[in-house]
């Protein structure tokens, strides 16, 4: 069955991120006047099932940084926080710097709070955050971890990538030059292959996760994407990427449907967490370098919406004109007459 | 003209090394503007320019070199102020 994700009413939004305040929240208590505060096992139990099914948490509290810091340390709890917030400010401009850092839109975003002043600040400056009051925290989470459809390697491994996307935010911020000069730094390899069975409950992910750079915004079932994976009139690829920090894991996916005479491109998506690293056409590109190697003619099927405008930008530079369409489907082709050029700061090898 | 391409090279300045890249040269054949890189250009070129930039203007042909994309803009900018209101 074929959705498209404006069908999902906005509050059932994927939630990515769970930002938790520390006194009377994580632990009892008030850093600050008792240094012996203890975390409740009930919270520190639903901080580990989100991280194992991929959702992240991260900290929202006024607190002294440092002691706070430590004080995680000590719980054995800091590595489950990405982007934490330790600072005076008012939580909803932390919250807002979180989602900016880890560039997730803050629907995705739930907060927990014991103070219902907090809560309430938070809800009136950002209303599409779950606004949790920490006695519902764990019954209110534990329902969106039931809900994950699946717990696939990538999603264990997301805290570890948003833990190496800082290293590289770091490195980036040391580096004196231009950006396309930082992307050389980072050695990267681009890697397109045919999806497998093994790979299905990731592409299927893909296809619930990412909006801004999907060609459709259509998701498919997992039987559905086997069934193209293993059809001779079908070409499933998804793409990989590595750089010297780290493995971003699979972010790219291609549904291409392979006509006698015109291949049509039927899902581009490509995960927003690459987004600025200047490969989000490097899939597109090898899908035009095959067509025109197999004497084909090339289309592609576009569904625009509010969200996706820079994947019509990938479609148009890469050389793709309109030349139809049809109710919301706008139909593009490319004319192969011409051969996109990798950029020189990435190493692409394909294994299709 | 030559204010337009000021400007865009001020605007790509800390990304690529502008200063490198010839009017004329092709921005795309070795990869310097990526999507994201390529959808903030459009983005800066709509509000500092006061023009929109329809899905059917993203060719590359009109993108392909600071000289092209000048010549772009220029063109807008006419048809901005020549359309009756």
């Amino acid at each position: 069955m074929i959705l498209p994700n404006e069908i999902f009413n906005e509050r059932t939004s994927t939630l990515k991120c769970v930002v938790w305040d520390l006194d009377g929240t994580l632990w009892d208590g008030i850093l600050l006047e008792d240094a012996s505060v203890t975390v409740n096992p009930e919270i520190r139990e639903i901080i580990i099932q989100l991280d194992q099914c991929g959702i992240l948490n991260s900290i929202s509290s006024r607190n002294d940084e440092k002691l706070a810091l430590r004080k995680l340390e000590e719980l054995a709890l800091a590595e489950y926080f990405v982007c934490s917030q330790i600072n005076w400010n008012p939580k909803s401009d932390s919250i807002q710097q979180i989602a900016a850092n880890l560039n997730l839109s803050l629907n995705s975003f739930a907060f927990v709070d014991d103070q219902p002043f907090e809560l309430a600040e938070v809800t009136a400056a950002c209303p599409e955050v779950r606004c949790i009051p920490v006695r519902e925290a764990s019954s209110t989470l534990r329902r969106f971890v039931s809900k994950v459809e699946l717990t696939t390697e990538e999603a264990l491994r997301r805290r570890l990538q948003y833990q190496d996307e800082s290293k590289r935010e770091r490195a980036r911020g040391d580096f004196k030059g231009t950006n396309e000069d930082f992307l050389k730094t980072l050695r990267m390899e681009f890697t397109i292959s045919k999806a497998v069975a093994a790979d299905l409950d990731r592409a299927y992910e893909l296809t619930l996760r990412t909006n801004q750079l999907n060609s459709t915004g259509l998701t498919y079932a997992q039987d559905e994407l086997l069934n193209y994976s293993r059809s001779e009139e079908y070409l499933l690829l998804m793409a990989d990427l590595k750089d010297c920090f780290g493995d971003y894991g699979k972010i790219g996916l291609a549904l291409v449907a392979k006509g006698q005479e015109i291949w049509t491109i039927k899902l581009l998506l490509m995960s927003c967490r690459v987004i600025n690293r200047g490969v989000g056409s490097l899939l597109l590109h090898h899908i035009i370098t095959d067509a025109k190697h197999f004497g084909v003619r090339l289309q592609a099927e576009f569904l625009p919406n509010e969200r996706n405008r820079m994947m019509s930008v990938a479609f148009g530079l890469s050389g793709f004109k309109k030349v139809g369409s049809s109710k919301n489907i706008v139909t593009l082709e490319h004319l192969l007459d011409t051969a996109p050029t990798p950029p020189p700061y990435v190493k692409v090898t394909s294994m299709t | 003209m030559h204010h337009i391409k000021g400007k865009i090279r001020e605007f790509l300045r800390p990304h690529i090394r502008e200063s490198e890249i010839k009017d004329d040269e092709d921005l795309f054949s070795n990869g310097h503007v990526h999507s994201l890189l390529a959808l903030s250009l459009i983005l800066f070129v709509e509000s500092e320019f006061k023009i929109d930039i329809p899905d059917e203007d993203l060719d590359m042909d009109k993108f392909r070199s600071f000289d092209a994309l000048a010549t772009f803009i220029q063109e807008k900018i006419a048809d901005e102020t020549a359309a009756p209101e």
